[in-house]
């Protein structure tokens, strides 16, 4: 088998790990701004990373041009209404509810009146995208700061409209007012007939999470009412004047290069526009029907290399290291480790397989050229990055380029990629009318990229007392996201070492740090019993950071570790980890029926600690969403692969968690005020697969070292 | 091909112009503008696709257009009432039962299915009812209880 000569493609994971902001190029004008909002105030907030925006301080800019680096603005209307300007996106993470609540907390305004306008590349800032859990951190914290330094400028006009002092005025509810002199007006008065501009630098005073009114508490999803009643437009429901329908000719297995194509019956279909442009061939038609009949009458021959399958792909990744990278082979050399002659040492290997996110709204995108300017809708945790990416592909400028994302039908990592957008944008570019195309699951299971698989070495050495003395780690191929153990150890060796690979990988929620706490969590497991230790106790012996040893007290309380006594078929496990600033420990209870290896997953519980909570409610739906997702990838979830085909490209082929698999879930927040709030929608996911694998073990007495743990039921003799 | 030129929805006779097989879905959504009802697997594996057709669930993805010729098709557009809110509605939004919100149309028609045969569903039934819709946000436990909350709100209850 040739599987040397497997060319790696282009690698997606862990891209914002790399890659830094860059200057941000906005083409509206402050005038054009106004334009389009009408009067009122517009307050913008210094990106934190620029310092040349500390020369120039508070006050208007002297011309009409706007600041070029900006992290987030809003504007406050005539009529009081409050609209923000962000280029995060909502993927169903429910920042658009969190960022809500952060505005209002700061502006001090009615939720009511506050809108963002999010991912729009012709109005909003410049933003890298929407992942690694940075929302929260960072852009709650901008919007925070532009919104306080709104409240501070309106309080300003009122103070000058009253001739007053502006140190005694209240705001609130979206009017300021003077308890002394008893005047009053709404934001929208105070602004009527102005045209304020005002930048304010990256360091204001900001309410303590002590005081938070508004954050901090429960507030259901905005819009909500919309999504229940399915009137909102997601990107594979928007529509255009004259629009066609695209659908693209794959090639038969990945890697392929075309040999040959004749599209001579798809041009004589009435309607259909065909597109053959290199190795690009797809049909644009007036129905999705007519789209699909048409591709499918397109004769297509390929070529490719034999490639590796699911069935061997350990072996592969291991033996086919990335000699490209600077951490080279792993070292041969074998560590003294001293043990006393009373300790131990201990050695295993874990695995995770390559799964899907499979978002239920599939890759979509609708284009529409207007002479030389293209107009993309599309869902993608990168706006940005796809118009550059449309750009690029369409030798044109990024100013001719707009892409608009609707909240999207979730993401998970997966959307980090424009493929639909260029797709949609050559076909409307043929056929001069609007384009549409939105991937089958099919697709979406094939084209688009997976969670990287990997291998993982883990050796360690533990001395009489317990303590760690040695630890190695080795990550092939999966990444390097929560590759540090938080325990203590003497001696630590930690190394992400890339490999070829052959499906096309990328981020996924939590990255690599579910395959590295599988694995970390696991083997702690192994040396707990080993050491003849609970499993708890041994991880507190050799855990100093006190946030971790406090969501690991707090799991273990909730879920009665140490009253929970295994019977027959039952087990229990807890694992915790740092990841994104997060802070997490879970525990399961498995029920296992020893003859016929099914596995039921009984009970989650999850305590979760992510500095000062913005939105408890949102929180908990992300922490139960997380375990809910990480069951899958734990227990069941695959991809089969085999020579550049995908085996299971189906939800009635590729298991993800349903109903019946739900377990009780508990969550444990622990709120701390006095930290900077974190980001939430990944961290909680890591816990999942070590805790209900040890659980596995304590019922049965067998480890399983391979994600997913029971696809066909528990391997147990 | 035999064509299908109308299509009761929503109470009313629609006009259409559709291949007899075509996919009740991709009329719905591409000549009639009902966009509420969703794309996920083609296959009826997710349930995002669900509509009522004489008051029961289906999967509008597999019915060819010719099947639903003539028979009552409710979607969710049509649930709310003269901008009121079916039960079902006011409940996923009270219990948050939802995050990216993209099954939830799917979700609450097959709900609204299960609520016609059994007023009163135990948590077991709902799950093994609605075991056929995927939300991979994993909302299921606060759709579980949106449920029991509308069937709730239905016999008289307090909201």
């Amino acid at each position: 088998m040739s599987t040397n000569q497997i060319v790696p493609l282009s690698i997606e994971p862990e891209r914002y790990e790399f890659r830094e902001a860059r200057a941000y190029v906005l083409e509206l004008t402050r005038r054009d701004l106004f334009k389009f909002l009408g009067a009122g105030a517009l307050v913008l907030c210094a990106s934190p990373k620029t310092s040349a925006l500390q020369e120039s301080g508070r006050g208007q800019h002297r011309n009409d041009s706007m600041p070029k680096e900006i992290g987030a603005w809003l504007h406050i209307g005539e009529d009081g209404k409050v609209t923000v300007f962000t280029g995060k996106v909502e993927v169903g993470q429910n920042i658009r509810t969190s960022l809500t609540q952060a505005v209002a907390e700061e502006l001090h305004a009615p939720v009511s009146q506050i809108e963002l306008l999010m991912g729009d590349t012709l109005l909003v800032p410049f933003d890298m995208g929407t992942f690694g859990s940075r929302t929260t951190p960072t852009m709650n914290l901008q919007l925070r700061k532009v919104s306080a330094a709104a409240c501070d400028l309106l309080k300003d006009i009122a103070a000058k409209t009253w001739n007053v002092e502006s140190t005694h005025l209240v705001a609130a509810g979206g009017k300021i007012s003077d308890p002394i002199s008893k005047n009053s007006a709404s934001y929208g008065e105070l602004l009527r007939g102005r045209e304020l501009a005002q930048l304010i630098p990256d360091q204001d005073p900001l309410l303590p999470a002590t005081e938070w009114k508004v954050a901090g508490k429960p507030l259901a999803k905005v819009g909500g009412r919309d999504f229940v009643t399915g009137v909102h437009k997601y990107p594979s429901d928007q529509k255009r004047p004259g629009m066609l329908y695209g659908k693209i000719v794959r090639p038969s297995k990945s890697q392929a290069t075309l040999i040959s194509v004749e599209t001579s019956a798809a041009e004589k279909m009435p309607g259909v526009v065909v597109v053959h442009d290199g190795e690009f061939i797809g049909v644009a038609a007036p129905s999705e029907e007519l789209a699909t009949r048409a591709a499918a009458a397109i004769k297509t021959e390929w070529k490719a290399e034999l490639q590796p399958s699911s069935k061997n792909i350990f072996e592969y990744l291991r033996n086919n290291l990335d000699a490209r990278d600077g951490s080279g082979s792993p070292s041969k050399e074998v560590p003294s480790v001293q043990t006393d002659g009373r300790g131990f040492q201990n050695s295993a290997t874990y695995t995770v397989a390559y799964i899907a996110h499979t978002p239920l709204e599939p890759r979509a995108a609708l284009a529409e050229w207007n002479g030389d300017k293209l107009t993309v809708w599309t869902g993608t945790q990168r706006p940005f990055d796809v118009r550059e990416g449309l750009a690029s592909a369409f030798r044109i400028p990024q100013e001719s380029v707009h892409v608009l994302m609707p909240d999207t039908g979730s993401a998970y990592g997966g959307k980090h990629t424009g493929e639909a957008a260029i797709e949609a944008a050559r076909l409307a570019r043929a056929a001069k009318k609007p384009v549409k195309i939105v991937w089958t699951r099919k697709e979406e299971f094939t084209w688009a990229y997976f969670r990287p698989a990997g291998v993982i070495d883990i050796r360690a050495a533990v001395d009489a007392n317990g303590q760690i003395e040695y630890w190695e780690f080795t990550n092939f191929n999966s990444g390097g996201s929560g590759l540090s153990t938080p325990y203590a150890a003497e001696v630590r060796r930690e190394r992400f070492q890339p490999t070829k690979y052959p499906l096309r990988q990328g981020s996924y929620r939590g990255l690599a740090a579910t395959a590295n706490h599988f694995a970390r969590e696991s083997f702690m497991d192994e040396l707990a019993h080993q050491a003849k230790l609970d499993p708890l106790e041994f991880r507190l012996k050799n855990l100093k950071d006190d946030r971790l040893r406090a969501v690991f007290g707090a799991a273990a309380k909730k879920f009665g570790w140490a009253s929970a006594k295994k019977s027959p078929g039952r087990g229990f496990g807890i694992v915790g980890g740092v990841e994104k600033g997060g802070y997490v420990a879970t525990c399961a209870e498995v029920a296992v029926d020893k003859s016929t290896g099914s596995v039921r997953v009984v009970r989650l519980v999850t305590a979760f600690e992510c500095g000062a909570i913005v939105n408890p409610d949102g929180l908990r739906n992300q922490v139960e969403g997380a375990n809910i997702m990480g069951l899958g990838g734990a227990l069941f979830e695959a991809i089969e692969f085999e020579d550049g085909r995908i085996l299971n490209a189906a939800f009635s082929k590729y298991r993800v968690p349903r109903f019946k698999d739900v377990p009780a879930i508990e969550t444990v927040l622990i709120d701390r005020k006095d930290l900077p709030s974190a980001g939430a929608g990944e961290t909680p996911i890591v816990g999942v697969a070590p805790a209900i694998g040890n659980a596995i073990f304590d019922a049965t007495g067998v480890r399983f070292r391979s994600l997913p743990m029971a696809p066909n039921g528990l391997k147990l003799s | 091909m035999a064509r299908v030129t109308s299509l009761l929805v929503n109470g009313s006779s629609r006009r259409v112009d559709a291949d007899s097989q075509s996919s009740l879905l991709s009329v719905l959504r591409e000549q009639l503008d009902l966009t509420g009802t969703k794309y996920g697997c083609g296959e009826g594996q997710c349930g995002a696709c669900t509509v009522l057709i004489d008051g029961a669930p289906h999967r509008s993805c597999l019915i060819p257009v010719a099947e639903a010729e003539g028979k009552p098709i409710t979607t969710i557009e049509d649930l709310a009432k003269d901008g009121r809110l079916h039960p079902l509605q006011e409940a996923f939004l009270a219990e948050d039962a939802m995050q990216c919100a993209y099954c939830t149309s799917g979700m609450i028609m097959s709900a609204a299915g299960l609520l016609r045969t059994d007023s009163n569903p135990s948590e077991n039934k709902i799950k093994d009812y609605l075991d056929g819709n995927i939300c991979r946000c994993g909302a299921y436990p606060r759709i579980v209880a949106a449920v029991q909350r509308a069937a709730h709100m239905m016999k008289g209850g307090t909201r």
